[in-house]
């Protein structure tokens, strides 16, 4: 979309370069061409993953890290499409409205990688024979993990368009089509890239643990990165691990610089605040501008794009449309059917599981959620209990800062669950018990995030309330307790919820791991879920599913929506 | 003098068609509880071409809300608008609008911004750019055109403002208070560069209706002045302003007409609150201003002082405390229901107890304002009886919200009981706790320990 808003080269005179030239064209073309290799092999028949085989050669990694790469990228397009049809039916639709946000909200509650069985063969079925049906699964995990919250903080951008800009292009008369690509989305885009990222470094955990499916008697393994190590796993080969460790650090690190680092710091200047600001720094986002050869291979796009947003497009008559947002015959119509769709949809799921399982299995399910559950519990305790010191101690050293947090954005990001072969094979190694030691790795990944957000929350933190506190002399348990505890407590929440979030969705893989031949099974929901998909027991599936949601559901609504708000009340600084 | 300044129904709209004719337009909103707040009732009046005609008002009157009317951004409950005999039901061409808070889209330059009204409109990419760049040439931005309006200071965004309003070539050119956020001098060069736009004709449109709380500055660019009172919005008075352009805001014939509109609004205050017991007026769902204690007690301490000694001219007054007199207004008129000041013609007077007040030390203020807030603010009292009554001599907010929702609407009553709240804690008729949002007659901070 950067196109779209940039002004005619003639506007704005840069220095050009042939060094740069040299540089963009060089590093598009390497982008192209293994992008294109990757994609390739998606359209081949299934049986070419059974002839050639995941090896693990590490010389097989580049390409494996490519498709892997691709994985997130189609996702991240579906995610991006979902989000600006989803958010704007929700924010434009009074009928939709209600029954659109409730769903996102149940539906960033559902463990992804529990309904990972259905999803699967559903997409099998559509491309018979084809890697692409086993393909779209993946990238439909993915796609799950990344777009619920895209399109809710797109939904929550368009209610909150300033008062007066709204004015000013009603009162310009933009059409439609130009209002959504002049107004919204580019006062959505701050947020929405932030959420991008956000989703991003949850993905890499998902496409890990999508690539290698098995659902009862079917395994599919798509090359990838997540294939490698499962192959590495049953091979027992610790050495390969570490290859492919190595390989997805790599590879976070070119999607940062390449994609997201420029993103961010394009997405600046959508910013609504009137200020000038220090923006970050993005080399590779100043090479293509300074490029000659991209703004000029760029230009017939931009005049397009231009006349694609003069193009009047939706714009009904608006005398019309009021007449028929506001039939109250339509109204009642509407609400009956969601409520016909809500109750038939609750038949339904609850025959099934009743036809097949008995009342004392959904009492088993209940009980190893709550092991779980108390599992989450304690793991945000003891992390917070780490992190949230050692977050304000590095956000208070505004050098030190600057450092740590890309880290532990990077560490964030990083997907644990190639880690949990190393400690599963230190677990089997020293005979430990599983129920403890199994339930680290849940939180493994996700403590990055309490991290990092508290950094941020010690960073934004006025300094002329810690010298105040210094020239008042508050003791180091006052000054906990009074200055920067609540001053940081929002940003702990934020980065606390999703480090929960994230802990319910690893236990499905956490609870349950394997190297070579053993199995190790700890008690939980997550167990419950991933032996039942092992053993491609659909009724088990649906009922874990449904309870681990129930379980997310409430755990949000009864502990973090409550703490969030007092926190939005009370605690807000500004 | 008396030439310069007309009545309704003398003014340039009795001659020809006019260009926009607000016809018995009246605005309400309704309310939760039912029935409707009238923020507008029958405004009616026209615009000839060739006129600048200014709405006057204090904040609050519905001033703006008749601009966005007429803008087609608002609709009118009853009554309607007609621009050249076509009714106006949603933003049109021919009318263009400048924004009190510029309302630029932060993410495209200057260019694009001027532009972007002409896009819409689907005018062709050549023709759109010729324009837009001799728009930003006459206001005077160019070599900006490729700024970012952060970049920019507020008078030069303004100007931003103006040109994509230009640019478009409306008939009628709606101004909503734009020189407001400016500072004193980039608001006058502003102004003056418009003015001079104006008289020499460079500009394509026919009429201009600007909304503003400045007094002066309706008098400096308008031709003609409506003044409007408040609750309902209603427009109290018509002044005709003949000066030539440019007007020297010294010459004397400039000051009487300043004299005589600063008359009027105070006199469209005083009957209403003025000579009367100040305790009658207020009843217990009077709409009541957020103005703190300290900012009342404050206006009667500058007041009992030299140079004023006990009265003086809301003009001088405001000019003393660097207040515009729309906000020194709000302070008077609660310092007058609370029996502190009298509002007469123009001239603020300390009462006997504003004078005790001024005097008193800062341990017997909260005493004697306690004293005056029951006896004038029966929302206050009622609070206070409430706690007496009760057994726990708690009450929990919300009880006294909803029961002002039903007559002043949800923002309204918010405000209201806002404002009671701060009053009645600097006077410690009651005592509250923001965070269990909770009235009490004893201090919570007791009742714990």
């Amino acid at each position: 979309m950067a196109i779209v808003f940039s002004p005619g080269p003639w506007l704005r005179p840069r220095r050009f370069s042939i060094a740069f030239d040299a540089l963009a064209a060089l590093l598009l073309l390497g982008v192209f061409v293994s992008l294109g290799l990757g994609s390739v092999g998606t359209f081949a028949p299934l049986a070419t993953l059974s002839t050639t085989p995941v090896s693990l050669d590490p010389a097989g990694l580049p390409y494996y890290a490519v498709r892997t790469v691709l994985r997130m990228l189609a996702a991240m397009v579906a995610s991006l499409l979902f989000t600006f049809t989803y958010g704007t039916l929700a924010a434009k639709s009074r009928r939709a409205e209600p029954v659109l946000i409730p769903l996102l909200d149940v539906l960033q509650s559902v463990p992804i990688l529990g309904y990972l069985s259905f999803t699967f063969i559903f997409f099998m079925g559509l491309f018979p024979g084809r890697v692409l049906g086993a393909e779209l699964a993946a990238v439909f995990a993915i796609f799950t993990s990344q777009a619920w919250n895209m399109a809710f903080s797109f939904y929550q951008a368009l209610r909150t368009v300033p008062h007066d800009l709204d004015e000013a292009c009603r009162s310009f008369r933009f059409p439609a089509w130009q209002r959504f690509w002049r107004l919204e989305v580019p006062f959505a885009m701050p947020g929405l890239v932030w959420n991008m990222m956000m989703s991003m470094s949850g993905g890499w955990f998902f496409v890990v643990a999508s690539e290698a499916i098995s659902v009862g008697d079917r395994n599919i393994t798509l090359p990838g990165i997540g294939s490698y190590v499962a192959v590495a796993i049953a091979r027992q080969n610790l050495s390969a691990i570490g290859w492919a460790i190595l390989a997805m650090t790599l590879v976070i690190i070119i999607y940062d610089q390449l994609l997201f680092r420029p993103l961010v710091v394009w997405a600046d200047m959508f910013r609504f605040e009137q200020t000038a600001r220090q923006v970050s720094h993005s080399w590779f986002l100043q090479v293509l501008r300074r490029s000659r050869l991209v703004q000029v291979a760029m230009s017939p796009w931009s005049i397009g794009v231009r006349q694609l947003l003069r193009v009047r497009l939706l714009n009904a008559a608006p005398a019309r449309r009021r007449r028929f947002s506001e039939s109250r015959v339509l109204d009642i119509f509407w609400y009956g059917a969601v409520l016909a769709a809500l109750l038939w949809s609750a038949h339904i799921a609850v025959r099934f599981v009743v036809k097949e399982l008995s009342w004392i299995e959904v009492g088993t399910a209940f009980r190893l959620g709550t092991y779980t559950l108390l599992r989450v519990a304690i793991l945000i305790v003891l992390a917070s209990a780490v992190w949230v010191p050692a977050g304000v101690m590095i956000g208070l050293r505004p050098k030190l800062a600057e450092r740590v947090q890309p880290l532990a954005q990077f560490l964030a990001a990083f997907p644990a669950n190639l880690l949990f072969p190393v400690a599963v094979f230190l677990i089997v190694r020293w005979r430990l018990n599983l129920d403890i030691w199994l339930s680290p790795l849940m939180i493994l990944g996700t403590r990055w995030y309490i991290l990092f957000n508290v950094i941020a929350g010690a960073t934004a933190y006025p300094t002329d309330f810690l010298e105040a506190a210094a020239e008042f002399r508050f003791r180091r348990w006052q000054w906990w307790r009074q200055v920067i505890l609540p001053g940081i407590f929002p940003y702990f929440v934020t980065g606390a919820i999703t480090a929960s979030g994230g802990a319910w969705n690893a236990s499905i893989v956490a609870e349950a791991v394997s190297w070579g031949n053993t199995s190790l099974f700890a008690h939980g929901l997550g167990a419950y879920i991933a032996q039942s998909t092992a053993a491609g027991d659909y009724p088990r599936i649906v009922l874990g599913v449904a309870v681990m949601s129930l379980f997310v559901i409430l755990f949000n609504r009864l502990l973090w929506r409550p703490l969030y708000a007092y926190g939005e009340r009370h605690l807000r600084l500004d | 003098m008396d030439t310069a300044i007309a009545h309704p129904g003398d003014g340039p709209t009795a001659a020809g068609d006019p260009l926009l004719r607000i016809d018995h337009v009246c605005r309400e909103f309704p309310r939760p509880s039912g029935g409707s707040q009238v923020v507008l009732e029958d405004i009616d009046f026209a615009l000839a071409e060739g006129e600048i005609v200014g709405l006057l008002g204090r904040s609050g009157c519905g001033k703006s809300t008749l601009l966005r009317i007429i803008a087609g951004l608002v609709s009118a409950t009853r009554g309607e608008v007609l621009f050249r005999g076509q009714a106006i039901r949603e933003p049109i061409k021919g009318i263009a609008m400048v924004f009190q808070t510029f309302a630029l889209l932060p993410w495209l330059t200057v260019l694009q911004n001027v532009q972007a009204g002409l896009d819409a409109q689907q005018v062709p990419e050549p023709a759109a750019r010729r324009r837009a760049l001799s728009a930003i040439g006459l206001i005077g931005l160019s070599g900006f055109e490729n700024a970012y309006p952060r970049e920019l200071s507020g008078g030069m965004r303004q100007r931003v403002g103006f040109a994509r309003a230009l640019v478009v070539e409306p008939d009628l050119l709606l101004m909503d208070e734009p020189f407001s956020a400016l500072d004193v001098l980039t608001a006058e060069t502003l102004r003056s560069d418009l003015i001079d736009l104006w008289s020499q004709r460079k500009l394509a449109i026919r009429a201009i209706l600007m909304v503003t709380h400045n007094i002066e500055e309706a008098v400096f660019m308008c031709d003609r002045i409506l003044v409007m009172s408040s609750n309902p919005g209603r427009i109290g008075a018509e002044i005709a302003v003949s000066l030539p352009h440019p007007r020297n805001r010294l010459a004397p014939a400039f000051r009487t007409i300043v004299d005589d509109i600063y008359g009027r609004m105070t006199a469209g205050l005083a009957p209403a609150r003025g000579t009367k017991n100040a305790a009658s007026t207020a009843s217990l769902t009077t709409w009541l201003p957020v103005i703190g204690a300290p900012r009342i007690v404050g206006l009667t301490d500058t007041l009992a002082e030299p140079p004023f000694d006990g009265s003086a001219e809301l003009s001088a007054l405001a000019a003393h405390l660097h207040l515009n007199v729309a906000g020194l207004f709000r302070i008077a008129e609660v310092a007058q229901m609370l029996g502190f000041a009298e509002l007469r013609e123009g001239t603020l007077h300390l009462t006997a107890s504003g004078s005790a007040l001024a005097a008193s030390g800062i341990q017997n203020r909260s005493g004697l304002f306690a004293a005056h807030l029951l006896r004038t603010v029966p929302l206050a009292a009622y609070i206070r009886r409430v706690l007496e009554e009760r057994p726990s001599h708690q009450a929990p907010r919300s009880r006294f919200l909803e029961e002002l929702e039903d007559h002043l609407g949800t923002n309204d009553a918010e405000h209201t009981l806002t404002a009671v709240t701060g009053w009645g804690r600097y006077a410690e008729v009651f005592f509250y706790d923001h965070k269990q949002r909770l009235f009490s007659l004893t201090r919570p901070w007791e009742q714990v320990t």
